[in-house]
């Protein structure tokens, strides 16, 4: 009996070794997470600012560095409001329901070969099943509010993000029969050659990047398709009736998510962590010592600027423009180049379907 | 096998773990001085009307049917997608019959006024 005891503790010890190293891991990976989201936040404020002429935040550190840190503290001090007929539970249950399934996502997120925190194979997948629970959060928000701005913007705005989500879930069954697999990391592999940035999914799949990248915007409730947020007529939409901290979690959530949408448009179309030049003759032995993480980075960024970058330069679109736009023109176009990489893939005809 | 997935369950607690404990630290820092004024719910300085959960328009609710339908199509397509490769012609010709029904009735409900909002 002793020796089944002291099995049972082992056994217990192990396991709890284990948990203890996956923590250590995820907190290495929200943490740095966290950092980016903050200063997106700083880069949207000075890009945005340079792109109307004025300088952006520039009072906090030196060059508005800590602006981010600054703006932390305050909403951590800030007074959170529960409106009388709020359903309490609900309205702090919501923020959390945006910002988890924004941070969780990066459990089957490669950052190079073989470096993923849970390498399974249904990755894609439980991407796409994170990417579903995002909804939740803005129509419980709005609904328990209990205030008819947030209603109304939480209605348009989950309207808007299953329209999408359509979209994106076409796109990435194309990205699915490209690549045969829904390992992210095989998905990566997949886009390897000798040819380069020219072997990368964007070029075959071309329309369903594009597709899934503005899909993506639409998703995130980013300008040009903030309806949902529409200042200038319902105020802020879903979140009209958070402050403080509340606020601050949806925030993070929204910011967390531009990045992983970001980072996902480059594992699969832009080659995750391959080196653009890899296999060339000349500049491929040249970019040979880059390590695969800081190409993963830069290219996320590069991907994460457009975001700030269409904020910047383009009008709102009106609602009915928007459930047009993801209707009538994404499906159809998604649901005929599936087809077409179908016919590729079975008859082998290009290069990049081996 | 199954244990690949545990760290998939323990970055989701943890995942709403940290909004919970942001919150949290909101409710402790942060000044409490509720007043009714501040607590009733934003309309433009006005008492609010009626109750906020109010009737909305009937297209809202065909978008989510419609997403159901279109989000399990999706559901459907993704295993064909992993083993296209391997089923060949007769698998892709399988899938453009079931994506053929969906089109007709993807035609349907355009030419029916569903997907209008003006």
């Amino acid at each position: 009996m002793d020796f089944i005891n002291s099995l049972w503790e082992l056994v217990l010890w192990i396991w709890s070794f284990q948990v203890v190293q996956i923590l250590v891991h995820i907190v290495m990976i929200v943490l740095p997470l966290m950092l980016c989201v903050a200063y997106f936040t700083y880069a949207e404020r000075k890009l945005i600012g340079y792109m109307q002429m004025r300088v952006g935040p520039n009072r906090v550190g030196p060059k508005g560095w800590l602006q981010p840190i600054a703006d932390a503290v305050k909403l951590m001090f800030k007074e959170i409001i529960l409106p009388t007929q709020a359903n309490k539970l609900l309205f702090l249950i919501a923020p959390m329901l945006t910002l988890g399934p924004a941070l969780a996502a990066w459990a089957v997120f490669p950052f190079s070969p073989g470096l993923v925190l849970a390498d399974i194979n249904a990755g894609l997948l439980y991407i796409l099943a994170l990417a579903s629970v995002g909804v939740y959060g803005v129509l419980i928000a709005g609904w328990a509010s209990n205030s008819k701005y947030a209603f109304l913007g939480a209605m348009r705005s989950a309207a808007q993000i299953i329209s999408y989500e359509i979209a994106m879930g076409f796109a990435l069954v194309g990205v699915l029969v490209a690549a045969g697999s829904l390992n992210l990391g095989k998905i990566v592999e997949a886009q390897s050659g000798s040819a380069g940035f020219l072997d990368w999914f964007w070029l075959p799949l071309a329309p369903l990047f594009l597709i899934y990248f503005i899909s993506g915007v639409a998703e995130t409730n980013r300008a040009p398709f903030d309806v949902a947020e529409g200042e200038s007529e319902i105020v802020a939409g879903f979140h009209v009736e958070y402050s403080g901290m509340p606020f601050a979690v949806f925030f993070l959530g929204e910011y967390a998510n531009m990045i992983l949408i970001s980072a996902l448009t480059v594992i699969m179309f832009l080659g995750g962590w391959l080196s653009p030049f890899q296999g060339l003759p000349l500049l491929g032995p040249m970019f040979d010592w880059v390590p695969g993480f800081i190409w993963l980075f830069a290219k996320t960024a590069f991907v994460g600027f457009f975001f700030l970058w269409l904020r910047a330069t383009f009008p709102r679109y009106r609602y009915d423009q928007i459930m047009r736009l993801g209707w009538k023109v994404f499906i159809p176009i998604t649901i005929v180049w599936i087809l077409v990489v179908g016919f590729a893939v079975v008859y082998e005809l290009p290069w990049w379907f081996d | 096998m199954l244990g690949n997935y545990l760290p998939v369950l323990i970055f989701l607690a943890v995942g709403i773990t940290v909004g919970a404990v942001m919150i949290a630290l909101g409710f402790v820092l942060g000044t409490r001085r509720p007043d009714s004024e501040k607590l009733s719910p934003y309309e433009c300085g006005f008492e609010a009307f009626e109750d906020a959960r109010m009737k909305f328009d009937v297209r809202y609710y065909l978008v989510a049917i419609l997403f159901i339908i279109f989000d399990l199509e999706i559901a459907f397509l993704f295993p064909w997608a992993v083993v296209l490769d391997k089923i060949g012609m007769v698998g892709l010709l399988a899938m453009v019959v079931f994506l053929g029904v969906l089109v007709v009735g993807f035609i349907y409900e355009w030419k029916k006024g569903a997907l209008e909002w003006e």
